[in-house]
Parts: C-alpha cells; sequence; structure tokens
C-alpha cells in the first residue's frame, strides 16, 4: 500500500484494493440532530464512507460541514461536499481547515446545481472558482502546505480529495477529457452520477480504461435504486443531465405498483453485480435518496457486506 | 453596446405620482441601437404617462428632449438650470445617465425608466442577447473567442459542468451551453489540448468584486493629442 | 349604391397603413378618442409589400400598452379590406361603433379642475 494521503477509511479501503461501497446522506431542513442520527444508524457498518451533500439542488439544508462533524462523533466516516455556487475561496480554505481540524477526512469536490434550481432562486452566486481549481486548491493545501497565495499553512489538512463526473452530461466524447482533467488537478476519487445508461456507461468505462485514467485515480460508479416509475419519469424529465432509458421506466411500469420498490432494487443490484466485474470500477457510490432505511437490505443483498475494516 | 429594458409603466407612474409637470429625458446612445430610450421610446412614454394620468383625473404636463449622451458631462451641461424648472426628470438612459444627472445637477430628482441589463448586442430583430459582463481581465481568445464569464451561469473555466444537455445550460430551456459550443469548437479544431490543465486562479480584482474602477489615460488627462 | 355607416367614426386618409404610427394611435386616445381602428388592405395585397403587416403589429403593441394601463385593448382594432368592398367598410365602422358603444365613453377624459 502505497503512502497514505488523508489515512480516511475509504482511502484505506481503495488502497487495499476492496471494492468500495459507499453511501449518501442529505443534511436535514432545519437543526433536527435527532433525524439526522437516526439515519446514520442505517448507514453505519454498511458502507465505506457517507457523503454529505451541500444545500443539494440549492436547497438550504444543514450545512454539510456540520453533518459531516456530526457523523464523525458517530463513529461513521463523512464525505464532506463543498459546493463552488456557496463560497469564494477564502470560505473554502476556511472551511478546508475547519473540516481536517473537525476530524473529517474525504472531500468531494463539486460546481454545485444552480441556485435557479433550489428554493432561494433570487440569491446572488459565488462561484469564484470551478470545481477544477477547488481540486487542485484541495491538493495544493494538503501536499505544499500552502494557502492558494502561497503562504504557509500551519498544519495542512489532510483530506482524500473526490471529484464528480457525468458522463451522461454533453457533449458526450468531451466527458472522459474533463474526467482526465479532473484527476490530472488532483481528484484521488471519482464519484460518477447516478448510472442508469448502462450501455452508455459501458462505454464510457472503455474509453476511461483505454486512457489508463483507473490505473491514477479511483472510479466509483453511481447507483441509485428507482422507488417506482414515476420517480424514473420525474428525473428523466427535471433533472439535466440525467440519462434515463426508456426501457428502464417500461420495465418499471411492467410490475404492479407495489412491485416497482423491489424491481428497482433488482436493477440496482444487476448494477452493482455488473460494476464488481467491470474493469476500471473501483466501488459503488449507493445514492438511496431520503431512503436510507432500505441501505442495510441492499448492501447485504449486493453482497457487499460485511465492510472490510483496514 | 449596453443593454437595457423598460420598466413597467406601473412602476414609472408611482415614481412621479406626486409630480405635476415632468421632463422625459432619451439618449442617443446605446438605448436609442436598443430601442428603448430613444426619441421614439421617450414619445411612447410620455403619451402613455399623459393617458394614464388623464384616466386618473389628475393630468401631469411633459416637456421631452433627448441628449446626445448621457454619459457624457459635455451634453448632460446642455441641459442647464432648465431642468429645476420640473418636479422631476425621468431619464431613458442606462443607468450611467441618471447618475451623471444627478452628480450635475444636485437638487433635481433623475429617475431611471430603464433596467440596465447587460452588455451585448442583437442577435435577430429584437432579441438582445449577453457577451461580456466586464470582468476587466479578458481571455476569450483561449475559449474559441466566446466568453465562459459573462455566458456560462456558473462562469466555469475548465468545460461543461454535469447539467449541460444537448448543448442547453441546466438553467432553462431557452439558455445555450456556452461551454458545448466552445468545446465543440476546440474539438473540431483539433485543439482540444488548449482547455485541459488546471488555469490559476481567475483574479477578480479588475472586475466590480475589487471595487468601483476607473480607467485613466494619462495622455488625454493632460490634453488633446 | 350608397352606404351608410356610423357617424361617429371620423376618417383620417393615408397612403398605406404602414404610414400609422404607433403615436398616431396613442395620441388619438390621449385625446380623448373612444376607439381608434385601423383599415388596412388585405393581408398579402399591400401595395408596399408589407405596410398593412407592419400596422398589424403597431396596433398590437398599443393594446398591450393600454392593457397595463388598465384600458379596454378592444379601443384599438385592425381591420383588412379591399377597395371594392365598400360594404364590408360600412359593416366595420358599425361593428366598431357598437363595439366601442358597449364599451362606454373612454376613461381618458380632459378633466377640468374641479
Ligand atoms: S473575459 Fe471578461 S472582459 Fe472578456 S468578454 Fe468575458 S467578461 Fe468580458
Ligand atoms: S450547463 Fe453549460 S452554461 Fe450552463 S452552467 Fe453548466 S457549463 Fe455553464
Amino acid at each position: 500500500m502505497s503512502e497514505l494521503k488523508s489515512g480516511s477509511n475509504l482511502e484505506k479501503v481503495l488502497k487495499a484494493g476492496h471494492f468500495a461501497f459507499t453511501g449518501e446522506c442529505g443534511p436535514p431542513k432545519g437543526a433536527n440532530v435527532k433525524h439526522l442520527k437516526e439515519k446514520f444508524k442505517y448507514l453505519k457498518g454498511n458502507v465505506d464512507c457517507v457523503n454529505l451533500t451541500d444545500n443539494q439542488t440549492a436547497v438550504v439544508r444543514m450545512s454539510s460541514l456540520a453533518a459531516s462533524a456530526l457523523m464523525v462523533t458517530e463513529g461513521l466516516e463523512p464525505n464532506f461536499q463543498m459546493v463552488c455556487r456557496d463560497r469564494n475561496r477564502l470560505a473554502m480554505m476556511s472551511d478546508i481547515l475547519g473540516a481536517h481540524a473537525l476530524g473529517i477526512r474525504n472531500m468531494l469536490c463539486l460546481s454545485g446545481d444552480h441556485q435557479s434550481f433550489g428554493n432561494h432562486p433570487q440569491a446572488k452566486n459565488v462561484h469564484d472558482i470551478d470545481s477544477m481549481q477547488l481540486i487542485a486548491l484541495v491538493k495544493k493545501m494538503r501536499d505544499e502546505g500552502k494557502f492558494m497565495n502561497g503562504d504557509d499553512i500551519d498544519v495542512p489538512p489532510e483530506l482524500f480529495v473526490g471529484a464528480a463526473c457525468n458522463p451522461f452530461a454533453d457533449p458526450y466524447e468531451y466527458r472522459v477529457y474533463r474526467l482526465a482533467n479532473k484527476i490530472t488537478a488532483g481528484a484521488d476519487f471519482i464519484q460518477t452520477q447516478c448510472i442508469f445508461n448502462m450501455e452508455k456507461f459501458r462505454d464510457f468505462m472503455k474509453k476511461v480504461v483505454d486512457m489508463g485514467l483507473h490505473e491514477r485515480c479511483y472510479i466509483l460508479a453511481g447507483v441509485t435504486p428507482m422507488k417506482n416509475a414515476g420517480m424514473a419519469n420525474f428525473m428523466k424529465k427535471f433533472v439535466p443531465g440525467m440519462d434515463i432509458p426508456d426501457a428502464l421506466i417500461a420495465r418499471l411500469k411492467g410490475v404492479e405498483k407495489k412491485d416497482q420498490a423491489e424491481e428497482g432494487i433488482k436493477f440496482a443490484l444487476e448494477q452493482v453485480a455488473e460494476f464488481k466485474e467491470m474493469e476500471g470500477v473501483a466501488g459503488v457510490h449507493m445514492m438511496a435518496i431520503e431512503w436510507e432505511h432500505m441501505v442495510p437490505e441492499i448492501a447485504e443483498r449486493a453482497g457487499v457486506l460485511p465492510r472490510p475494516v483496514v | 453596446m449596453i443593454v437595457a429594458d423598460r420598466k413597467s409603466l406601473e412602476e414609472i407612474l408611482g415614481m412621479v405620482a406626486d409630480n405635476k409637470k415632468i421632463l422625459i429625458l432619451g439618449c442617443k446612445g446605446c438605448v436609442t441601437v436598443c430601442n428603448v430610450g430613444g426619441l421614439k421610446e421617450v414619445e411612447i412614454l410620455t403619451s402613455s404617462l399623459k393617458i394614464a394620468r388623464k384616466k386618473a383625473g389628475n393630468p401631469i404636463d411633459i416637456d421631452i428632449q433627448v441628449l446626445e449622451r448621457q454619459c457624457d458631462t459635455e451634453y448632460v451641461a446642455e441641459l442647464g438650470e432648465a431642468v429645476n424648472d420640473y418636479d422631476s426628470v425621468i431619464s431613458m438612459a442606462c443607468g450611467v445617465g441618471p447618475q451623471f444627472l444627478s452628480e450635475m445637477y444636485k437638487t433635481q430628482t433623475f429617475y431611471p425608466a430603464v433596467n440596465t441589463t447587460f452588455f451585448g448586442g442583437a442577435t435577430q430583430h429584437g432579441v438582445w442577447e449577453e457577451r461580456c459582463a466586464g470582468c476587466g481581465t479578458c481571455g476569450i481568445h483561449m475559449f474559441g473567442g466566446l466568453c465562459p464569464i459573462a455566458r456560462c451561469a456558473k462562469s466555469l473555466l475548465h468545460g461543461p459542468c454535469g447539467g449541460s444537455s444537448k448543448g442547453i445550460c441546466e438553467v432553462n430551456a431557452d439558455t445555450e451551453c456556452i461551454w458545448d459550443s466552445i468545446v465543440k469548437k476546440k474539438m473540431e479544431a483539433g485543439q482540444l489540448a488548449d482547455l485541459m490543465g488546471v488555469r490559476g486562479l481567475k483574479d477578480w480584482t479588475t472586475a466590480r468584486d475589487g471595487g468601483p474602477r476607473r480607467s485613466i489615460r494619462e495622455e488625454l488627462v493632460q490634453g488633446n493629442i | 349604391m350608397r352606404l351608410s355607416y356610423s357617424a361617429d367614426v371620423k376618417i383620417i386618409q393615408v397612403p398605406c397603413t404602414g404610414r400609422v404610427d404607433i403615436l398616431h394611435l396613442l395620441n388619438a386616445v390621449e385625446d380623448g378618442a373612444d376607439g381608434v381602428y385601423v383599415a388596412g388592405c388585405l393581408e398579402g395585397e399591400c401595395h408596399y409589400i408589407e405596410g398593412n403587416l407592419k400596422a398589424r403589429r403597431k396596433v398590437a403593441h398599443v393594446k398591450k400598452i393600454l392593457t397595463e394601463l388598465g384600458i379596454e385593448p378592444e379601443r384599438v382594432e385592425m381591420y383588412n379590406l379591399s377597395s371594392a368592398q365598400g360594404a364590408r367598410f360600412a359593416e366595420i365602422a358599425n361593428e366598431m361603433a357598437e363595439r366601442i358603444r358597449a364599451l362606454g365613453p373612454t376613461p381618458v377624459k380632459n378633466h377640468t379642475a374641479a
């Protein structure tokens, strides 16, 4: 095992060559710590780390930094998400230092959904730097122990740096290059957007492997189990950059309403099984949106339990 | 040019609700070109306000004038003290006009009749689009001549975000994803390498973030050359 | 054939409806006209190619302004007919007069100070 950059559980699992299994959790729309901790219970022991979303879809929620810190105290490992929409470089660097101080060791760098999607569309957005530069910024702080102005950092933050990749956004031919650039910028791991179009993803991974990107970075395939055909339809229509094949919608519709959730889980499990075998895929990022209580069952049936202790 | 949109009649009527005699001032610069504050628009606004005030049983006297430019003290000075003969003045120039006026005629009230929106041009008759955000450090040559600062909703510098779909920006169906165009142009030209690598963080001190900006041409300050 | 049409209609002749300006319409309303309409040639038969189409767009714009001012947009209208359609001319005049009568007098009055 090469030298650890952050010492996070996720880093150790991946470097030990295990197939990673990460989860996701949206902080509450309020200061409801009790509710948040309940969600943690379903995830504990079933995933290697948990993404704490940062005002996801531009809807105000408890800060991802605070929720990540709470997670640390509960004995789970957070993956602290940060978007470029809400913070300038000062706030980013100070929150990165704060994250390390609070025991957080993974971080995911994102552009962030535009504020017009959220519940405060009148807001001014920041976008002082973009997600590519955020990756490079964390790497610089960690590896060089320097702020962006070149000043030394007194105890640099140690973070395992993640980035997102959406192979289903356009232009498709460019996506693999954007991924390569994120790796060059300093991404240690990648979590992809939810995958539904397997055919396209297979093609994408082939390109990734051809370019040798999987050898420079760990790629976790994003999976979201569909709760019903309605959810699939909604995502297809309203979530930009989401590729949901009609065949999947037809498959969900093909069973009785009460059985659609099970069909959605079955599809997700088939995906996990394929990802385990797919060249270049180092793990799965399971985004069970507002469905955290299903994670133990999904993990069990996906055959990823028990999670490795490293 | 600077592009603007006329405010609603309701808003303008509200501004001059207590006035009996006003002046409406047009501008022959950008706002004439983008059909929002030239002579024609001044006349239409004048007639509209008169109709509204007659209807309300409270007629208003309106004089009109169109300055060569309202962003130039030389032309603003032409108004002279006559400007104080009015209860208030409505300027149909971009946001610069009513400020130059306010600075020169300190006791008069100048209302903006337009909402100044962006730097851009007409892409077809009646349609204007933003092209520049005045960031103060132009780098469009690095992006195939297209500006991601002004034209990408997130001012990204390293390619399209995950919401780019079929050339359309995630923000709304009427907005093109400029990064889609930049990437395609660069790929077609075989210059994809230009878009790779991580650019240094943008220096926003030359943009509005650095505080109000000023341009000084020493040679002109000293006199005409 | 003598045609009678509403005596309330005052005709202003222009060489082509393309000559009609937004301001002509607005000023008429401003000066207390209860209604204004433009009678242009049939669409596609404009001697100046698209004068009547421009007039239609101007009428639409004036309707928008009136709506914003809380005045019935129906007080302003665009009609198309050919110079040979005398009967149609009378019909339109009566139709418009009827419409305005139903709407009542214009709310834009030259109030005298109380
Ligand atoms: S880079 Fe700056 S100056 Fe150049 S077009 Fe874009 S916003 Fe304007
Ligand atoms: S979709 Fe394109 S233009 Fe819109 S924010 Fe993303 S990259 Fe920018």
